[in-house]
């Protein structure tokens, strides 16, 4: 097991002095004719650690893929770092590739070994030299455990170690968001621990973090914050205690005596 | 049979050092002929294709039309199009200088394959595109790679690995194909079996014809499976 990180303690929204860095007001995304996200509000502090569980459908993961506009909304706006992302400016295109995603079904690029993989973005996109686009994958793939197998191909790599992949690939970006859909659930049992342990150790070194996930025992180690979603509305924003021991809504009671067993 | 009236029937010394040359040269024609015109029409393809793909509605009906017409009628049929049809208006080309090309045979015919293995390479690239995983294209977005990195580095390697199959049956079918070309006063290698048995009047061309073009055929085969091997090293 990793070292436990030391966290700050949740603070109450009202004296939470940390910066904005998403601030989602008003927004709805259809669709078509399908309502999926009704009228979410959210503002996510720096370095704030968020978990968002709902059940199949809720829209989880539309929310987080509209934040990196992944998906578009048709109404309400984004802000990220006080920049609207919608607006075709420099400044948006610089903070939306600083932040960083990773799928639950990892989504590397099959045909590149996994440094490529890893350097890619950071020389076409940010500029670096090959040399100093290296030196950053190899220092992310040694936090992610996986320097060693810097030149095989994600094929043949496990699940684990693919999703570890993935994740040094976002952070050589050197995202200040990470989005999470998922991350865990394509993996088989035995693997889940060691992408929780990466995750874990980032949200150490104070990375701003929103994960959907359905690891329970992750959201209470690390999250500040739990978010429930249900039919396309935040229904519950607690600490995960709170939300854990006493979840208001029914509706998440229901969700949580079905997933604990 | 003895070995010498057997070579005589199949392989006759004299017809092979009268003809033999020829037969050389004509093979070269036909292997130009096809790396050209399959070269520019992998060029042409792929912008079709991307026109097919396009959000522009001009632009798919108009590539969709292109690809319909050139699927939809022999190869033939436009070839003698383009040689005696739009030959035919010699005065128009020689206004606009373009008469030196649609007077020559050979550059007509380079259009015409050009276009006509343009139309099938763009639908092959098409689905291979379509068939790449929608997640790759999410991750590069993730990664805010611009469209043009992300469909060189990322879609297009691994489309080319699907389509490298139908591509090479596509070659091939062109290359068979390209005996056409004979029609118009080309000089291929069918050109020169035609020529050789007109004047010799033994079957027997025919069979070396068949020979080379199979050699071709085979030497092609080999060759994309070795490039296939190469694109598809990660899969190993
Ligand atoms: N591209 C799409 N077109 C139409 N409907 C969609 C599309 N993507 C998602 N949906 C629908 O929107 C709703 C919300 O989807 P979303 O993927 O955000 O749910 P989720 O909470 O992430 O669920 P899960 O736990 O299954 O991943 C679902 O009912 C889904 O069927
Ligand atoms: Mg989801």
């Amino acid at each position: 097991m990793l070292a436990q990180p030391a966290y700050v303690h949740p603070v109450s929204p009202v004296t939470d002095t940390r910066k904005v860095v998403v601030d989602i007001a008003g927004l709805n995304k259809y669709y078509s004719a399908f309502h999926v996200l009704k009228g979410i509000d959210l503002k996510v502090r720096e370095g704030e650690r968020i978990v968002l569980c709902g059940p199949s459908g809720s829209g989880k993961s539309t929310l987080i893929r509209c934040i990196n506009r992944l998906e578009i909304a048709e109404q309400g706006r984004i802000l990220i770092n006080d920049t609207d992302l919608s607006l075709p400016t420099r400044e948006a295109s610089k903070v939306r590739s600083e932040i960083g995603m990773v799928f639950q079904h990892f989504n590397l690029f099959p045909h590149m070994s996994v440094i490529d993989n890893c350097i890619l973005a950071p020389m076409s996109v940010r500029g670096l030299s090959r040399k100093k686009a290296i030196e950053l994958a190899q220092h992310f793939l040694t936090k992610v455990g996986i320097a060693s197998q810097a030149d095989k191909y994600p094929s043949q790599l496990s699940g684990g170690q693919q999703q570890r992949v993935a994740i040094a690939r976002a952070l050589c970006m050197e995202p200040k968001i990470m989005l999470f859909d998922e991350p865990t659930s394509a993996l088989d049992p035995e693997m889940v621990s060691e992408v929780l342990d990466v995750m874990v150790n980032l949200a150490g070194s104070g990375m701003t973090m929103l994960c959907v996930t359905h690891e329970m025992g992750f959201a209470r180690q690390v999250a500040e914050r739990v978010l429930f979603l249900d039919g396309g509305m935040v229904i519950e924003d607690s600490p995960p205690e709170e939300f854990f021991n006493a979840p208001k809504s029914p509706r998440a009671k229901a969700f949580l005596a079905q997933i604990v067993h | 049979m003895s070995l010498a009236e057997l070579q005589n029937m199949f392989l006759n010394p004299d017809l092979l050092e009268r003809y033999g040359p020829r037969f050389i040269d004509g093979l070269l024609v036909t292997g130009k002929l096809v790396a050209i015109s399959f070269t520019l029409g992998a060029l042409l393809g792929l912008l079709i294709a991307l026109g097919r793909l396009s959000s522009n509605r001009f632009l798919r009906s108009f590539t969709g039309a292109y690809v319909y017409f050139f699927r939809g009628s022999p190869l033939l049929a436009q070839l003698f199009l383009l040689y005696y049809g739009l030959g035919s208006f010699k005065g128009f080309w020689q206004d606009v200088g373009l008469w030196w090309f649609f007077r020559d045979a050979w550059f007509c015919t380079l259009l015409a394959f050009t276009l006509n293995t343009a139309a099938y390479q763009a639908e092959i690239l098409r689905g291979s595109i379509l068939s790449v995983a929608q997640g790759q294209r999410e991750a590069c977005k993730a990664l805010n790679l611009s469209r043009w990195t992300a469909f060189r580095k990322i879609i297009l390697p691994q489309s080319l690995l699907v389509a490298i199959g139908p591509l090479g049956n596509e070659l091939i079918l062109m290359i068979k194909a390209s005996a056409i070309a004979s029609l118009v006063t080309i000089y291929d290698l069918m050109g020169v079996t035609k020529m050789a048995f007109s004047r010799s009047f033994d079957f027997q061309v025919y069979l070396w014809a068949a020979v080379l073009y199979l050699l071709i055929v085979e030497v092609v085969r080999r060759s994309l499976k070795l490039i296939e091997g190469r694109l598809g090293r990660h899969l190993q």
